[in-house]
């Protein structure tokens, strides 16, 4: 059986590749999908809890199915906004997103 | 299966009757695009969230705290209370947004404006009622995927979707950090009822990491000091009425959420250091940081977002060791704090919509040619900055009151510091409107709509009657817990 702390790790790892990519890329697309990273690592973890620490609920799968569906939603919003940025500028990166500052 | 438990959740599901029924009317009742008439403006919303404020006043006979289906939904008397704060302060943006949604490109979308503020406010609802972390994420998104399209709402303006992806890509970042703390509480834990956590979590160093992660998602929707980067940006590129509704409603919700989670879930004596200690701080950046960037801004704005940002850490300054008095000192802040923001903004807003500007220098000799407008203006203002017959002086002071009482004397006086460099940023504005002369044309002499006269009316009234009437803290007093 695979140990608790494998799976505690590669959630860890998704979840700081996550946050470095949505700190340095500049395309927002690559943006949302470090996000997206991030947050299937959360899931991740729900799962992993579930299963190794407590089995006798479903709570931990429960919130990640509702966790995917929510952040399925968000993305969408997400994209919609993007579609139309790039309707105006014809362009996504975040570098051209620099009209109001300070 | 026992239906009465419903009842219990009688303000949400009279807040869904509003949504449904103006659902129904947008379909019907909207204005035509191309002959511009149609009934359907201001007047249903602003009526039935009236109808809705009302029946959530009346006393109803679950009074007592309960809680329903297994606990994930529970139910306080105060919650009620500030249920009604928060639907009186979008009644008030409603009426205030009138002449805005008006014009003629915002005509046929003037139904969804509707629609998404309100659920917006449903999610609120939700996030305040929750007994089970699911439930309170399910009401925290509820809460911020209507706003982003609300932020985004012009959409041929390139200012208000910038504002958008700026708000959403944040957004998205904290809801993951805080999914993440949630996760790690439930390892902890192996449960997600507040109840039962706050039996089971003791200090170690996973719980801490979760709670910190948990802090740092809530202060990014309350836009405190270190992830409030977001703030200036999207308040200045989202429609005005929009931005008055964000520094108000979502941030007042989401900072009464924060301490009854804190109250219900984190309570347990080890991790009560960790929190006071991480607010502490929060607190400090939060005024301080805010205050200063304030003095430097020009775009009104801008200039109300690092406002926001100063009144938060305010705000959150009642949460300290989560008193009782704390609470009630926190909701009666809240409460001021709607009236007088919401005033400011609905001059703005007024200014904006019959001349285009929302420069600070363009306000330049604005009581030479309104001065009612001018006048009502530096009430609002004065009652931010806590000047003592207004509302503003009280809510501070108890405030201040209370976290002197939960042992905070240094925090107590960095944040009076802080206030008087807030008195002189505010003063820049009625500087401006009283003193200054304009360099070129002043704003010229216009008359407001009828409904922004009655937004204002009532925003007015608020902060006289909050600061003359010591019975409405006595009143909130009466409901509010603590640890």
């Amino acid at each position: 059986m695979i140990h608790l702390e494998y799976m505690l790790i590669i959630s860890a790892v998704m979840m700081f590749a996550g946050v470095f990519g949505f700190l340095t890329r500049k395309s927002t697309l690559a943006i949302l999908l470090s996000v997206e990273l991030m947050l299937n690592a959360t899931d991740l973890n729900f799962a992993v809890f579930n299963r190794m620490l407590y089995p006798d609920g479903y709570e931990g799968y429960f919130f990640a199915l509702f966790s995917i569906a929510i952040s399925a939603a968000e993305s969408a919003i997400a994209i919609a906004i993007m579609i139309n940025i790039y309707r105006m500028l014809k362009n996504i990166q975040v570098d051209e997103l620099e009209k109001m500052k300070w | 299966m026992d239906y009465s438990q419903f009842l219990l959740m009688h303000e949400e599901l009279s807040l869904l009757a509003v949504i449904l029924i103006l659902f129904v009317a947008d379909l019907f009742l909207c204005p035509d695009k191309k002959s511009g008439k149609g009934i359907y403006n201001t007047c249903l919303p602003v009526v039935l969230l009236g109808i809705h404020t009302a029946l959530n006043l009346l006393p109803c006979s679950c009074a007592n705290a309960t809680e329903a289906f297994g606990g994930m939904y529970q139910y306080t008397p105060m919650m009620t209370i500030v249920k009604s704060v928060l639907s009186i302060g979008t009644l008030i943006v409603f009426l205030m947004a009138h002449k805005w949604l008006s014009r003629p490109e915002n005509l046929v979308k003037q139904g969804e404006f509707y629609l998404l503020s309100l659920f917006t406010l449903l999610g609120m609802y939700f996030m305040i009622g929750s007994g089970h972390f699911l439930m309170f994420f399910i009401g925290l998104e509820l809460a911020s995927v209507p706003m982003t399209a609300l932020i985004a709402f012009d959409k041929t303006k390139h200012e208000s979707a910038e504002a958008g992806a700026k708000f959403i890509l944040l957004a998205l970042f904290s809801s993951a950090l805080l999914l993440y703390g949630i996760s790690l509480i439930y390892g902890a834990t192996g449960s997600l009822y507040f109840d039962e956590i706050s039996v089971l979590l003791d200090g170690s160093a996973f719980s801490i990491f979760g709670l910190v992660l948990f802090i740092t998602g809530m202060g990014f929707k309350i836009s405190l000091v270190p992830f409030h980067l977001w703030t200036a940006d999207t308040y200045e590129g989202a429609p005005t009425s929009v931005t008055a509704f964000l520094s108000v409603i979502s941030k007042g919700a989401a900072a009464f959420v924060l301490l009854t989670v804190f109250i219900k879930a984190f309570c347990a004596s080890d991790l009560m250091y960790s929190w006071n200690t991480g607010l502490y701080w929060i607190i400090v950046a939060s005024i301080t940081v805010a205050n200063l960037f304030a003095i430097r801004q020009n775009n009104l704005k801008r200039f109300m977002a690092f406002s926001a940002i100063s009144q938060a850490g305010y705000l959150v300054l009642a949460l300290m060791d989560g008193t009782a008095q704390g609470m009630t000192a926190l909701v009666f802040y809240l409460l001021v704090y709607m009236v007088s923001n919401l005033g400011a903004f609905a001059v703005m807003t007024s200014v904006e919509e019959n001349s285009g500007k929302i420069l600070i220098s363009d306000y330049d000799g604005l009581y030479a040619t309104n001065p009612k407008l001018a006048f009502l203006m530096t009430l609002c203002l004065f009652s931010l900055a806590g000047i003592p017959p207004f509302a503003g002086f009280f809510s501070k002071f108890f405030v201040f009151m209370a976290a002197f009482k939960a042992g905070y004397p240094l925090l107590v006086f960095i944040a009076l510091a802080n206030t008087v460099i807030s008195l002189y940023y505010y003063l820049l504005i009625v500087k401006a409107m009283y003193i200054k002369q304009p360099a070129g044309e002043a704003i010229p002499t216009f008359r407001s709509d009828n409904y922004t006269r009655l937004a204002l009316a009532l925003c007015i009234l608020g902060v006289i009657v909050l600061g003359l009437g010591g019975v409405f803290y006595n009143y909130i007093d009466l409901f509010s817990y603590g640890v």
